[in-house]
């Protein structure tokens, strides 16, 4: 469970958002939307603890997150999926060993677990590709083999930062539809885009509800 | 053996991070042979200067034990005077407790002694030479009862332990001891200085990996363990490899033998050849104690 406050973030030059108040409840699906600027990635920060709120409260999991240190933080990521906008990956292992990492920070067997791992890498359509390095996958690859790392510890809650940003429209469906059937399966899935075709294309496949950002403030969500 | 094995791995997990720790970290960097040739050259110097330290151990317990245990008589008359009162002394020798043996020098002996400083074929018979005693203790000699009733009974046999010259070379010995001892201290502190540069170097340059780190769930610990284990691992192959260079150069050094005195007698002897390995397993706990601490204060400030 994720809980905004009146939670508000400023960077030096001044306030970012401001009275936000917002819960996204286990199992739901959100789609934050917004122009460029918006603060839609700060906002998602906000929500695995990355950013702490300047003004207000976040509640991760209810907890303060500006009362978490950094075991806490780290224990807590570990329940939220986190899918970034330019992947974050580690570009001298293999797409296997990225899509591992959870596991191996958090001190697993990650041989124990081949045969999880096979099949999450076959779920998102990486099997062949899973010795590559990361810089060998195409755009829509590398947003896949993000999306399995951010499930391999079967969190909770998966936050997805435009995971559509750089590739094509069919593999922004195939994506779109991995994520549907995450929710089906009981996650929590916010996902920030500006891509309103992917927006209209989720209707029919998640009861999403969307939010807009605009301005600095959340403006009243409109169901899918 | 297996079990042992395990536990062994399992103990070396827990403190240095497991095998999969070590590849989150990128393998490249000048960081790398900076601290396999640092930890090289320190082992190598720090050889050195624990031969230095044992060998000036030796040196110290030789001057300040088994010289302790000897001591010479000189009988200042020459000639046949000198012959009377030399065994009148050796008579008193004989009867004292304490005393395991006692020998007149011979004039052969005289002349090599001698021969040093005066050439060879010394004419003994040209020259007013003393007559000298050589007397060995067991440790529990009367040596003040000895030197009165020598004074009463021959007066002018000068007893001499070796205590005027003995004691500043033995404080010598114990001073080169304990330089050497500094110089292992310094060589450490060096090693640690090093390698916590490289680690903060290293762990600089891969800000960005740690970062993908944290945001997947790693704590600062195992983020610190990743690099602590490769530093220490580097540290360690470094410092074997220039602990087995400077053991070989000791071990040819010329052999130890009467005329060569301290320098050739500088090396290891018996078990002090075990004190060799130690060398890498100590570089490995210096630079795991020192990447530690760099780790965590890194980490500290990258928010």
């Amino acid at each position: 469970m994720i809980e905004l406050r009146d939670a508000g973030y400023s960077y030096d030059k001044g306030a970012l958002l401001s009275g936000l108040d917002m819960a996204f409840a286990p199992g739901s699906f959100h789609f934050l939307t917004g122009p460029s600027g918006a603060g839609k990635t700060t906002l998602l920060k906000l929500c695995y603890g990355d950013l702490k709120p300047t003004t207000g409260t976040v509640l991760l999991e209810g907890r303060d997150s500006r009362q978490l240190d950094r075991d806490a933080l780290a224990r807590l990521r570990r329940r939220i999926g986190v899918v970034h906008q330019d992947c974050q990956f580690l570009d001298h292992l293999s797409i296997r060993e990225n899509v591992a990492l959870p596991l191996t920070v958090a001190g697993r067997d990650v041989a124990a677990e081949a045969a999880n791992l096979d099949q999450l890498l076959g779920w998102v359509g990486l099997g062949p590709r899973a010795a590559a390095r990361p810089p060998q996958l195409s755009g829509g690859e590398r947003q896949r083999a993000a999306l399995a790392r951010a499930i391999i510890m079967d969190p909770d809650v998966i936050i997805a930062d435009e995971p559509t940003g750089n590739i094509d429209w069919e593999m922004s469906q195939r994506l779109l539809s991995l994520l549907a059937e995450l929710n089906r399966m009981g996650k929590t899935v916010l996902v920030a885009t500006h891509d309103l075709a992917l927006i209209r294309a989720a209707k029919g496949q998640v009861a999403a509800r969307v939010l807009r950002l605009a301005q600095g403030s959340l403006q009243a969500g409109t169901e899918l | 053996m297996r079990r042992l094995l395990t536990l062994v791995q399992r103990a070396t997990d827990a403190t240095l991070g497991d095998r999969q720790a070590d590849r989150v970290v990128p393998p490249t960097g000048h960081t790398v042979w900076l601290t396999v040739l640092t930890s090289a050259a320190m082992a190598f110097l720090a050889v050195f200067a624990l031969a230095l330290s044992l060998a000036t151990g030796r040196l110290a317990e030789r001057w300040g034990e088994s010289l302790a245990q000897a001591a010479t008589i000189r009988v200042s008359d020459a000639g046949e005077a000198g012959e009377v009162q030399a065994e009148a002394v050796l008579q008193i020798l004989n009867m004292t407790p304490g005393v395991t043996t006692a020998r007149a020098i011979g004039d052969d002996e005289q002349a090599a002694l001698l021969e040093p400083w005066l050439g060879p074929d010394l004419p003994l018979d040209t020259l007013p030479l003393p007559r000298l005693i050589e007397v060995a203790t067991d440790g529990n000699l009367d040596a003040e009862g000895l030197r009165l009733r020598l004074a009463a009974e021959v007066p002018d046999a000068v007893w001499d332990d070796h205590t005027r010259w003995r004691a500043p070379l033995v404080r010598a010995a114990d001073r080169l001891r304990g330089l050497g001892w500094i110089a292992l201290a310094l060589i450490a502190g060096t090693l640690a200085a090093m390698v916590t540069l490289a680690a903060q170097a290293s762990l600089a340059a891969n800000r960005q990996v740690i970062r993908v780190l944290r945001l997947v769930g790693a704590r600062d610990a195992y983020v610190a363990r990743a690099f602590t284990r490769r530093f220490t691992l580097r540290a360690a192959a470094g410092a074997a490899a220039g602990a087995v260079l400077g053991g070989v150069a000791i071990a040819f050094l010329p052999a130890a033998d009467d005329a060569g005195g301290f320098l050739t007698g500088l090396g290891f002897q018996g078990a002090g050849w075990l004190l060799l390995p130690l060398i890498p397993v100590f570089a490995g706990a210096v630079a795991f104690l020192a990447t530690r601490r760099a780790a965590f204060r890194a980490l500290a400030g990258f928010e």
